[in-house]
């Protein structure tokens, strides 16, 4: 559905994107991730048509972004990362206007307008103007301006951005429904919110892909080590000797005690998880397990991990 | 043709919303007032003493009303125009820039030209309304004396052809910043210029003379107010304003290409 390759964007002489390739596919949601100033929103800017590349081709359901941007914009709704609004008009007046002029008849219209606007929870609010709005709502109508038209393609900048916890869940919800019929890409910095929508991750970073993959593969690729957590009653010095003795045990990390209760990490090597030795060892020696859980990276890890990495290698 | 007219409408729309386009009604309404109210002072002045004294009246042909002040009235309504049009212009792509509303303007399924030219239109639109009003006054004058239509009429069809244009140059001024009050500056200060090269025709030599008066805005509007049209100057104001679309479109695609 959306193809980029070796795309490039150079801003006088600064070079936000060093050539950069992915693939979407019908139906899918990818999750665009990086750091500030990594190019997430060039890249956005570039598959909606706002300005060209400098180098390179994208396509969106087959039609080239530059060559035949009247067909792409058809097909796109498009949240920018501010959310830029006319003030001066009234929600309803607005979503009428884009719904519009993004081809929706003059038959179909009210119904659009009225559905999207439960759709995204800003049925009560009609009458207003968009000036007066609060940033939440502001980020609402934004979506609904997106969404206004069913377009086949959504490219959303940072779409739960200043709304509340109840509303981002709602507006998730919104964005999974989406899949199958229509293929979206998000950007984002809550790498939480990456694992429950999309079905791929994009990472990327001043302006190169560094990695490209499902939340779930990323993980198992990035975790060198199985990580387990335990909570043991009995004396502290005694649990990390026997511990250290078990073969494939990396590395154990002692954390913090309380009531003679003690928080261990354990490292295991991959591949050599000698899960079922270690309890039995505990229970053998006569200490208390309290828990004992894996303890997965997260892919805030994961993020930083691989940005650090990719620093060290270039320095 | 349908985006063009939803733009329209939304344009024209929002100049309702805003105060600025009220205030240079009031003032274009008051001035031009204050303008016809001193034709038809001078008027009643010519007729009073015409008729104390027919043979020097007769002398100085000062009834021809059409000549003696129809036409500096054309003149001074297309100086206030300088002054103001520009405010109803300046607005009409610098905002779109400054709030960043451009980038989903220009990422509708919208041609260039159709935004510029609906924007040009709901702006023509409201300079109309602004000149119907003031169609109030000859109205009045023509109940009180009897000035010719004729100079009239063409010099209202003369201050429509001048109006496009300076909406298309305060279109262009627009598309190249965002910041409103630079946008106004600008076009005001080269409309200004083209109506000082009307002003300094009597002082150059003579084969400047026919390029001046070529470039000057205002000059055109002569003939009009002598109740001629002459097709080369509404070919001279529909060439100034297709210009000044154009430079536009290629304005905000420069944009683009920019980012
Ligand atoms: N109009 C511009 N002119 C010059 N440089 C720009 C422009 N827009 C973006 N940049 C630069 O390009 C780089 C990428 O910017 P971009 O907005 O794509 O980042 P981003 O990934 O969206 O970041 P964020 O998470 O902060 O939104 C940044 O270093 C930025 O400073
Ligand atoms: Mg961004």
């Amino acid at each position: 559905m959306i193809e980029v390759e070796n795309l490039t964007k150079t801003y006088g002489s600064y070079n936000a994107l060093k050539g950069i390739n992915f693939r979407v596919e019908k139906g899918e949601i990818l999750g665009f991730l990086g750091p500030n100033g990594a190019g997430k929103t060039t890249t956005m800017r570039i598959l909606t048509c706002f300005f060209p590349a400098t180098s390179g081709k994208a396509t969106v359901a087959g039609y080239d972004v530059f060559e035949n941007s009247l067909e792409v914009k058809k097909r796109i709704g498009y949240l920018p990362e501010n959310v830029p609004l006319y003030k001066d008009m009234e929600i309803t007046d607005y979503l009428t206007f884009v719904g519009r002029i993004k081809g929706v008849s003059a038959k179909d219209i009210k119904t659009k307008v009225s559905k999207v606007m439960g759709d995204c929870g800003i049925t009560h609010m009609a009458g207003k103007l968009i000036g007066e709005l609060s940033k939440g709502y502001r980020q609402r109508v934004g979506l609904a301006q997106a969404l206004i038209n069913d377009p086949e393609v959504l490219i959303l900048d940072e779409p739960t951005i200043g709304l509340d916890p109840k509303q981002i869940i709602e507006i998730r919800q919104l964005i999974k429904n989406l899949a199958g019929r229509h293929t979206v890409i998000l950007s984002t910095h809550i790498l939480p919110e990456v694992s429950m929508t999309c079905q791929r991750v994009v990472i990327i970073n001043e302006g190169r892909v560094i990695a490209v993959d499902t939340p779930h593969n990323l993980t198992n690729q990035i975790q060198k080590a199985a990580r387990i957590f335990f909570k043991i009653e009995g004396p502290a010095v005694n649990v990390v000797k026997e511990l250290n003795k078990v073969k494939g045990v990396k590395m154990i990390e002692k954390k913090e005690t309380s009531n003679g209760v003690t928080d261990y990490i354990v490292e295991l090597e991959k591949g050599n998880e000698n899960r079922k030795v270690l309890p039995e060892l505990i229970i053998k020696n006569g200490w208390g397990l309290h828990e004992m859980r894996s303890v997965e990276m997260s892919l805030e890890d994961i993020f930083i991990k691989l940005v650090t990495e990719e620093k060290g290698v270039k320095t | 043709m349908r985006n063009f007219y939803l733009i329209f409408k939304k344009e024209l729309k929002s100049y309702f919303y805003s105060p600025i386009a009220y205030a240079v009604m009031t003032i274009f309404l008051i001035i031009t007032g204050y303008f016809f109210y001193n034709i038809f002072a001078t008027f009643s002045t010519l007729s009073f003493q015409a008729q104390m004294n027919p043979t020097l009246a007769k002398q100085y042909n000062l009834l021809n009303i059409s000549e003696s002040v129809v036409r500096p009235l054309f003149g001074n309504v297309s100086v206030i125009m300088l002054l103001l049009m520009p405010l109803l212009t300046m607005r009409l792509f610098s905002e779109e820039k400054r709030s960043g509303t451009i980038e989903l303007l220009l990422t509708y399924p919208v041609r260039d030209i159709e935004v510029v030219l609906g924007k040009f239109a709901a702006c023509l639109a409201i300079f109309s309304i602004m000149l119907v009003f003031t169609l109030l006054y000859p109205f009045l004058i023509k109940i009180y004396g009897q000035p010719e239509l004729g100079p009239i009429i063409t010099g209202y069809i003369g201050l429509f052809f001048m109006g496009a244009a300076f909406i298309a140059f305060g279109i262009f001024a627009s598309t190249l910043t965002e910041n409103q009050v630079v946008a106004a500056v600008l076009s005001f200060g080269v409309l200004l210029f083209f109506w000082m090269a009307g002003y300094s025709i009597s002082f150059v030599s003579s084969s400047l003379v026919s390029v001046l008066s070529y470039i000057a805005l205002t000059q055109h509007l002569e003939s009009f107010a002598k109740g001629v049209i002459d097709s080369g100057d509404i070919i001279y104001y529909l060439n100034f304003t297709m210009l000044c679309i154009f430079l536009s479109l290629r304005a905000l695609e420069s944009k683009k290409w920019r980012g």
